[in-house]
């Protein structure tokens, strides 16, 4: 948006615009008085405004079901026991406990034993799951054909450790859950992946899971992250096991990499 | 003790001193959470009414959490100072609350009565202060504390530099570095949280911030974030560590899911002031602490989150920070669910801290899945400041874009010395004026040049447009 330029500006432009191409933080946001100018305190609220969105707006399970159809793929949608969204966000506990309803779906579709069960929850970020569930599931699941795998469970106010009870149904021995990250004020839309190997409800914790996390547009690819789950399940497979005990060695060299430019301010 | 009540023709018993503080806390989502708040407003209001009848001495003699259980009881109870607690040792809660409000508690008499006063007293009497109490009785505190600059005097607010990067990398550390330095930022603390908590990372980051304090002469002390045994380590290996810092939570489970207790602490604080970078003090510990950890480490043991935070403030003032932050809305909404909730805690917090002794600074912040905005933040940000809060956060735009929530920005801090003439801590306020950064009363100049200190650097990076 424009805001109109008299001769002599009002609001004061920080002349230092060139350090901005070294971080996405918001510097050289030059000021009114000393105050925040209107353009950077209306980009503020744009951003803000996104992000509460992602938290707020429901996810479309019917179209996501639909639309995972027609690539081919079964599903069935779940809920959490946290019945509403306002619920949902102070009862953690809740979102972690499949409704009556959900476990009778899935008592009458667990009729045989599978490898892996793939979970969706909606979890703090509607956006991300909208807009990258389906796209990376088309990814991934070529990887996975000699996995035996039951209809992709969508999960409404699920949080992660949902998928552990998820998983027990099917007696499987790899749960893969993608959730909406807590949204920031830059990636609204940013996608986790959860790994947890031969996962047990209210047992498994934390410690016994493998995050891929920032996946979204500015941050880490589809591809990326295929290639960093199935290394994960690859290791998980060999070793039995998955969480703190299993480290993510396609991590290190990427990290690496962005270590080499150094810092002008000692140049 | 009993704890009982007969009100509006209901009568209430409290059963223990832990569930009566749980059951008086002003509403948040946390304790719900938990299991112990009050059912409804009635049973908060008797709850309120019975703990302002609780003398003071009874939390010498009844501990929320076993002494035989709990270090930080231990900690409590065997560093009280009787002789201090002596002026106010013969009242209620309720009475404490009058005494705090009156005359007779000058800052020379809250000073002296700081070793007296337990977390528990304080959280107890915060329960049935209103935001006005918690104000005026914080505002007549005064903790100072000293390294490289003096924090905490009359009149003057600090600020936490915090260039973050989403990688670590050096080049875009120090381009926020630099932003708030150019904005006046940074003399509490510049210390930024790793994107990874490892040696490697925090050492390179250490010897960074290390370097250009140096560079630049800048009076203040640096910081990386990194767990305690990660800034042993680099200690260990001769990296230059100003601050150590460390989250404490009030329960010794607590600590303990974070991988710390108070030997660790302890063997930390030693090897900092065995460094003696210091100049004007010896203050070399900074904490970090925020109402609902322990519940989400499931380690509350039945108390009520405002509660604990307090007994964390016990943990903190064995070691004389330099800086003691409480993060309040970086938790979420299971703990703190909207903007109301967080105002609340920050000052509570603020409050008991100060009382306690410490140098309280304040994370005015929420994430993007609280029920809040800026609106909400100004507010606490503002009264904050009027309760002679002795730090906030500097984070570019109050984006902070590693860790995805929103703090407080550089411009923040400038409202707040506009609006209230808060001067920064002296040793740096004459930094800025020499490099006029600021001007002689501490605003920014009102034309567009930049300090002849950094002006060879930015030039050499090809010049600087303004558009």
């Amino acid at each position: 948006m424009a805001v109109n330029k008299p001769e002599q500006p009002i609001a004061t432009p920080d002349p230092w615009q060139t350090l901005r191409e070294f971080t996405p933080a918001r510097i050289g946001l030059g000021r009114a008085g000393m105050s925040l100018p209107t353009q950077a305190s209306l980009d503020f609220q744009l951003a803000h405004a996104l992000a509460r969105d992602a938290v707020n707006i429901p996810l479309d399970f019917t179209h996501l079901a639909e639309a995972l159809a027609a690539r081919g793929l079964a599903s069935l949608t779940l809920a959490s026991q946290a019945d509403n969204q306002r619920l949902y966000l102070q009862r953690p506990d809740l979102g972690r406990l499949l409704a009556e309803s959900a476990a009778e779906t899935l008592r009458r579709h667990a009729t045989h034993q599978a490898d892996a069960v793939i979970v969706v929850a909606d979890g703090l970020s509607s956006k991300a799951i909208a807009c990258h569930a389906e796209n990376f599931l088309a990814l991934l699941l070529p990887a996975l054909q000699s996995y035996a795998l039951p209809p992709v469970c969508l999960v409404r106010h699920g949080r992660v450790a949902i998928g552990d009870a998820i998983a027990e149904q099917f007696a499987a021995r790899l749960c893969i859950l993608l959730i909406g990250e807590r949204p920031g004020l830059s990636s609204p839309d940013s996608m986790g992946i959860y790994f947890t190997y031969r996962p047990r409800a209210g047992i498994s914790t934390d410690a016994d899971r493998n995050c891929i996390s920032n996946i979204h547009h500015n941050g880490l690819s589809y591809a990326q992250a295929v290639q960093k789950l199935l290394f994960l399940i690859k290791e998980a497979e060999q070793r039995q096991l998955s969480g703190v005990e299993l480290k993510d060695g396609t991590v290190e060299a990427v990290l690496d990499n962005q270590q080499a430019s150094g810092c002008f301010l000692l140049g | 003790m009993r704890y009982k009540i007969q009100t509006a023709n209901l009568s209430y018993d409290f059963k223990s001193l832990r569930n009566l503080m749980a059951k008086a806390t002003p509403p948040r989502s946390g304790d719900y959470l938990a299991g112990v708040a009050a059912v409804n407003h009635l049973e908060r209001v008797a709850a309120q009414w019975v703990l302002a009848d609780v003398p003071l001495k009874q939390f010498l003699n009844e501990a929320l959490v076993p002494y035989e259980q709990d270090e930080v009881t231990r900690l409590i109870i065997d560093s009280h100072n009787a002789s201090a607690f002596a002026p106010v040792s013969h009242l209620t809660v309720g009475d404490f609350r009058n005494w705090l409000l009156s005359e007779q508690a000058t800052t020379k008499a809250l000073t002296a009565l700081a070793p007296g006063l337990t977390p528990e007293m304080v959280a107890a009497v915060s329960k049935i202060m209103r935001i006005q109490d918690l104000i005026l009785v914080a505002k007549k505190c005064r903790v100072v504390t000293r390294f490289r600059g003096t924090i905490g005097l009359a009149d003057r607010l600090s600020t936490r530099l915090q260039p973050n990067h989403p990688t670590d990398n050096a080049a875009g550390v120090a381009a926020s570095l630099l932003d708030g330095l150019l904005y006046g930022c940074g003399d509490a603390v510049i210390g930024i949280n790793p994107a990874s908590d490892n040696l490697q990372a925090t050492t390179r980051l250490l010897h960074l911030l290390n370097d250009v304090i140096e560079r630049y002469q800048i009076p203040t002390q640096a910081c990386v974030l990194a767990h305690v045994t990660t800034t042993l380590n680099a200690m260990a290996q001769g990296t230059p560590v100003d601050l150590v810092f460390q989250s404490i939570a009030g329960t010794e489970k607590a600590n303990d899911s974070f991988g710390i207790n108070l030997t660790l602490l302890d063997e930390a604080h030693q090897a900092a002031l065995a460094l003696q970078r210091g100049t004007v003090g010896t203050n070399c510990m900074y904490f970090e602490t925020g109402q609902g950890s322990a519940l989400s480490a499931n380690a509350h043991l039945g108390l009520d989150q405002q509660t604990c935070e307090a007994r964390a403030y016990a943990v903190a003032r064995r070691f004389q920070p330099l800086l003691v932050n409480t993060v309040v809305g970086f938790i979420g909404p299971e703990y703190l669910y909207d903007g109301k909730q967080i105002i609340r805690a920050g000052l509570e917090d603020h409050f008991c801290g100060k009382l306690l002794g410490l140098p309280m600074g304040c994370d005015v912040c929420y994430t993007n899945h609280a029920e809040a905005d800026q609106d909400d933040m100004d507010i606490l940000l503002t009264q904050f400041a009027v309760a002679g809060g002795t730090f906030i956060m500097g984070v570019p735009g109050a984006d902070d874009v590693m860790l995805n929530y929103q703090s407080t920005s550089f411009h923040d801090a400038l409202y707040l010395r506009q609006v209230l003439d808060l001067r920064p801590a002296p040793e740096f306020e004459q930094w800025l004026q020499n490099q006029q950064i600021f001007t002689g009363d501490n605003r920014l100049p009102n034309h567009r040049d930049i300090p002849a200190l950094f002006k060879p650097t930015l030039e050499k990076l090809g010049g600087y447009g303004s558009e």
